[in-house]
């Protein structure tokens, strides 16, 4: 068993987790943050994704114990900021989900993308998201949110 | 059926042929929309499943002892202990143990089950168990399951399932669970008579639909009662089967259907469920049992196929003929292979007029994993095939592909099965594919190795029609439609919601649309064969019409005013120079604050048992035109155009007709292009996402046009009727048609770069020899 310290969505954790536990289970398992999901648990498909220090990891694939010290952020925690409402408009409105158990994964992934300011152009979207997988929406309607969400980061790295 | 008993309301049409927003967006966006995964149940535990390691194999014994001395565990169940009642389920046919008794049939099948305190353990538990196997011989393809001498997957005679639903069950034939025939005409006559012939021997795939949440369920068996939270399409039909194989009436099992993460089949009828049950039972807890994706792709699948047909016609173009061999790939359990032995039968003529017609379609036992349904099965394995050589009768009779199908597509009102019976077609093909043709620019010149091409067919739709639904109106006026349709992805419960809003003259923001929970919510038979819309939404049209009613008389009486004087509006009924609010008039019904209004909606056959023969309720069209460029170095295949005929009678909601059928071509770009489970001896090589590979964004075709066709020749509600299957189908057939007129005309399934460059190489070979 290791003692690690996460901060997850802002709130500092302390967890006692088996050397062996993902981060996934530690997420949906431990803190009831199902926002995650788990599907093909070889980080092929991208549904897991959540964000550790900003970048997008898959958590199916991440040990809790590597983000000993580092900051975790779900979709339950993106969904609390203010830049969240644009990123939840574009595929509203582009009906830019079908099941919705993928959905999470392309917003964070979307959303670090932009962070690092590489979300400029549709060949951004379609370079970044190729580690998301959606079966239903055959990608067309996910590209069109993705591209109005094309542009600046909302605000310079650090300062959130 | 017909929607003439309800009475439009005089509002005007605003709430339906509208792209509004989701009902379900929100929650999942924000990762709150709740699927089974994600529910706690007190006192639940987590169930694990062991699996045959052999495709074929009797059972000498199992030693579970030491994974029961484990702590954490709770219980653990093997076949031999399903005493006491009949442990076989199968809503086709009942063929099918909850967990191995004696024998496993394919790599894959529960031979036991560890419920544990959590999953780890429950895992660790799997490894302490010992089996000891008596290796049988491998029926690995139809070939050796049909060969003179094979021996049998199953012993015995068939049994017939609860909703096999295709009339009597013939004697099995050997491995053959299920054989279809269709014949009209005489195929020798006009074979002999026909100048041009077109035949080819023809394999499909065996085909992973992945809705990315595996099968889940939480199954609860408490004191002669059953309740499940399951990833399932049809609940009612899970409750009716579960209730059957533990001998409880019907009302004793609930099913509650949370989002589903994708279904396309997959959850169609019952996967999980008995296991999962009867694992609770062991246990005496509550118990989840989540599969990983290596354990779905063992639960159902798509049928590989192998095809033998022949088409003949006047050297004008005319269609005489078309004979057809087909033979399905079920594996070791029937699941829905006579029903999709069946509809490709009737998907194998194609939508044209024809002299003669032989079909003869056989559901093969293997001992490979189960095939059952998966999105615009029957049509997605014969369209490719049928119009395939259409286009080369065309090649040869020197007539634009366009032309040929100008010429021999059924118009409406013909019947659709060549032998006359069933529903005629309904829907206007000719126009159809000529607004496909123009979106790709059928005619306009194209370079080497790029090739256009058209697919036409029909797909057997609707499944039973029956679906019942109540709408509710509180105190307040706010509406919930209780409705039997599950949500996976398609919208249904933004369509329902726009229905009832219609129907009542209000805003779709003020109607709430639920999951099935089979205690309260009415009776509905499935979520599958593109029926929700139409049969379910009809539903759904009546009870909120019937619901209407309730207010007018509500207003007449209250008013001493005859029912005939008043309209509802915009929230409110009118007339006689009166106007009032609903909550008003609730509040005058019941005379306090309280109360609510419900209306009844009913859909069953108008006519006959609705039984697969006399059906379907609506042909689903399945059209499509692609453009595709083909590299003849690498033998790579890249669709540049492709566009689809969403025809759906009246688009409900448009935008969510286009974003299914955007879907489904993505889909049937991995069908054509790269989709294949590989089996060998039984074995499944490529079982998890690293080597079977789904589309993904790279792969969508360069330009995608969606067409939705609203002629209002639809049996559900303002004339709609079902979408979203019917591209799937017709994607990889005008990938096949376009391939081929780039001068790779392929028999196998999928395109991949190296099946199109051996054909390109031998092409070459067979022009120089």
């Amino acid at each position: 068993m290791n003692q690690v310290r996460i901060a997850v969505n802002g709130t500092p954790r302390e967890l006692v987790v088996p050397a062996n536990e993902l981060l996934l289970d530690t997420l949906r398992e431990r803190l009831g943050l199902t926002g995650a999901k788990r599907s093909c648990d070889v980080q092929v498909c991208g549904t897991c994704t959540v964000l550790v220090d900003g970048q997008p990891v898959s958590s199916c694939t991440y040990l809790a114990c590597d983000a000993d010290g580092r900051e975790v952020l779900t979709i339950e925690g993106f969904a609390e900021q203010a830049e969240f409402a644009e990123f939840e408009r574009a595929f509203d409105e582009r009906a830019a989900l079908q099941c919705g158990f993928c959905t999470p994964g392309f917003v964070l992934t979307l959303k670090a993308l932009r962070d690092a300011g590489e979300l400029r152009s549709r060949e951004d979207v379609i370079r970044g998201l190729d580690g998301n997988v959606c079966r239903c929406t055959g990608y067309k309607s996910i590209v069109e949110a993705a591209e109005m969400l094309v542009g600046e980061p909302a605000a310079p790295r650090g300062e959130r | 059926m017909s929607t003439a008993e309800t009475a439009a309301p005089t509002a005007p049409a605003d709430r339906i042929g509208r792209s509004g927003a989701r009902k379900d967006a929100g929650p999942k966006i924000r990762g709150r929309a709740e699927f089974a995964g994600d529910i706690d149940v007190p006192r639940m535990v987590h169930g694990k499943v062991l699996r045959a390691e052999l495709p074929h194999a009797g059972i000498k014994s199992i030693d579970t002892s030491a994974a029961e001395r484990m702590p954490g565990v709770v219980a653990v169940l093997i076949g031999p202990e399903l005493t006491g009642f009949d442990p076989y389920w199968g809503h086709a046919i009942k063929d099918r143990p909850i967990l191995a008794i004696d024998r496993v049939r394919f790599r894959g099948e529960p031979v036991a089950a560890v419920a544990a305190e959590d999953e780890a353990i429950a895992e660790a538990a799997l490894r302490e168990i010992v089996v000891d196997y008596d290796e049988l011989p491998v029926l690995g393809t139809i070939a050796d399951a049909t060969a003179d001498d094979a021996p049998l997957v199953h012993e015995g005679e068939l049994r017939p399932g609860l909703f096999h639903g295709l009339g009597e069950l013939p004697a099995r034939e050997g491995n053959v669970c299920y054989r279809y025939r269709l014949d009209a005409g005489s195929v020798e006559l006009a074979e002999a008579e026909g100048e041009l012939t077109v035949e080819g021997e023809y394999e499909f795939p065996a085909v992973y639909q992945y809705a990315m949440e595996t099968h889940t369920v939480i199954a609860d068996f408490g004191d002669g009662e059953i309740t499940l939270w399951a990833s399932c399409q049809h609940p009612f039909l899970v409750r009716a089967e579960i209730a059957d194989l533990f001998n409880l009436p019907i009302g004793r099992v609930r099913v509650i259907v949370p989002y589903l993460g994708g279904g396309f089949g997959s959850k169609s009828y019952t996967k999980m469920e008995p296991i999962t049950a009867a694992l609770s039972w062991k246990a005496g807890r509550p118990v989840r049992i989540q599969n990983s994706v290596e354990e779905s792709m063992v639960t159902t699948r798509r049928h590989g196929m192998r095809c033998r047909m022949r088409t003949t016609a006047d050297r004008d173009g005319k269609l005489r003929a078309r004979s057809v061999r087909l033979w399905l790939d079920t594996g070791a359990y029937a699941d829905n292979g006579p029903r999709v032995c069946a509809t490709a039968g009737d998907a194998a003529p194609g939508p044209y007029r024809w002299d003669a017609v032989h079909v003869d379609a056989s559901c093969v036992y293997t001992n490979t994993s189960p095939a059952g349904s998966y999105r615009a099965f029957g049509a997605a394995h014969l369209q490719w095939i049928g119009e395939l050589q259409v286009d080369e009768i065309a090649r040869r009779a020197e007539i634009d592909p366009l032309e040929i199908r100008r010429r021999n597509l059924l118009r409406p009102g013909e019947p659709a099965r060549p032998d006359g019976s069933g529903k005629p077609l309904d829907a206007d093909l000719v126009g159809d594919v000529e607004k496909a043709a123009a979106a790709i620019g059928w005619g306009e010149p194209k370079g080497d190795w790029v090739g256009r091409g058209l697919a036409v067919g029909l797909l057997a739709a609707g499944a039973h029609p029956v679906s019942n639904a109540s709408v509710r109106m509180e105190a307040d006026g706010s509406v919930e439609v209780n409705v039997g349709t599950t949500e996976m992805g398609q919208g249904a419960r933004t369509v329902m919601a726009q229905i009832a809003a219609q129907e009542l003259a209000i805003d779709v923001d003020g109607v709430t649309v639920q999951g099935a929970d089979t205690r309260f919510t009415p009776y509905d038979r499935s979520t599958g064969a593109s029926r929700s819309t139409t049969l379910a939404g009809l539903a759904v049209q009546r009870a909120a019409a019937d619901l209407r009613e309730r207010l007018l008389e509500t207003a007449a009486d209250a008013w001493g005013i005859e029912r005939a004087e008043l309209e509802v509006a915009d929230g409110v009924v009118r007339g006689a120079g009166r106007e009032a609010g609903y909550a008003e008039l609730i509040a005058q019904r019941f005379g306090f604050v309280g109360g609510e209004l419900v209306g009844q909606g009913e859909v069953r056959p108008e006519q006959g048992s609705g039984s697969y023969a006399e059906g379907p309720v609506f042909w689903e069209i399945c059209i499509a035109a692609a453009e595709v460029g083909v590299d003849p170095e690498t033998g790579r295949v890249g669709v540049e155009r492709m566009a689809t005929i969403a025809d759906v009678g009246k688009a409900i909601n448009p935008l969510l007709v286009e974003r299914q059928d955007e879907g489904a071509v993505l889909q049937g770009v991995g069908n054509a292009l790269f989709e294949e489970m590989v089996f060998e001896d039984g074995v499944l090589m490529n079982d998890t996402l690293l080597d079977y590979r789904v589309p993904r964004i790279e792969d969508m075709p360069t330009q995608m046009t969606g067409i939705i066709v609203e002629n209002a020749d639809g049996p559900g509600p303002y004339g709609a009727k079902g979408c979203g299957e019917g591209a799937q189908a017709a994607t990889p057939a005008a990938i096949a048609t376009a391939l081929a007129d780039a001068g790779v005309p392929m028999y196998e399934l999928p395109f991949t770069p190296e099946r199109v460059w051996r054909r390109i190489k031998n092409l070459k070979e067979d022009d120089r020899g």
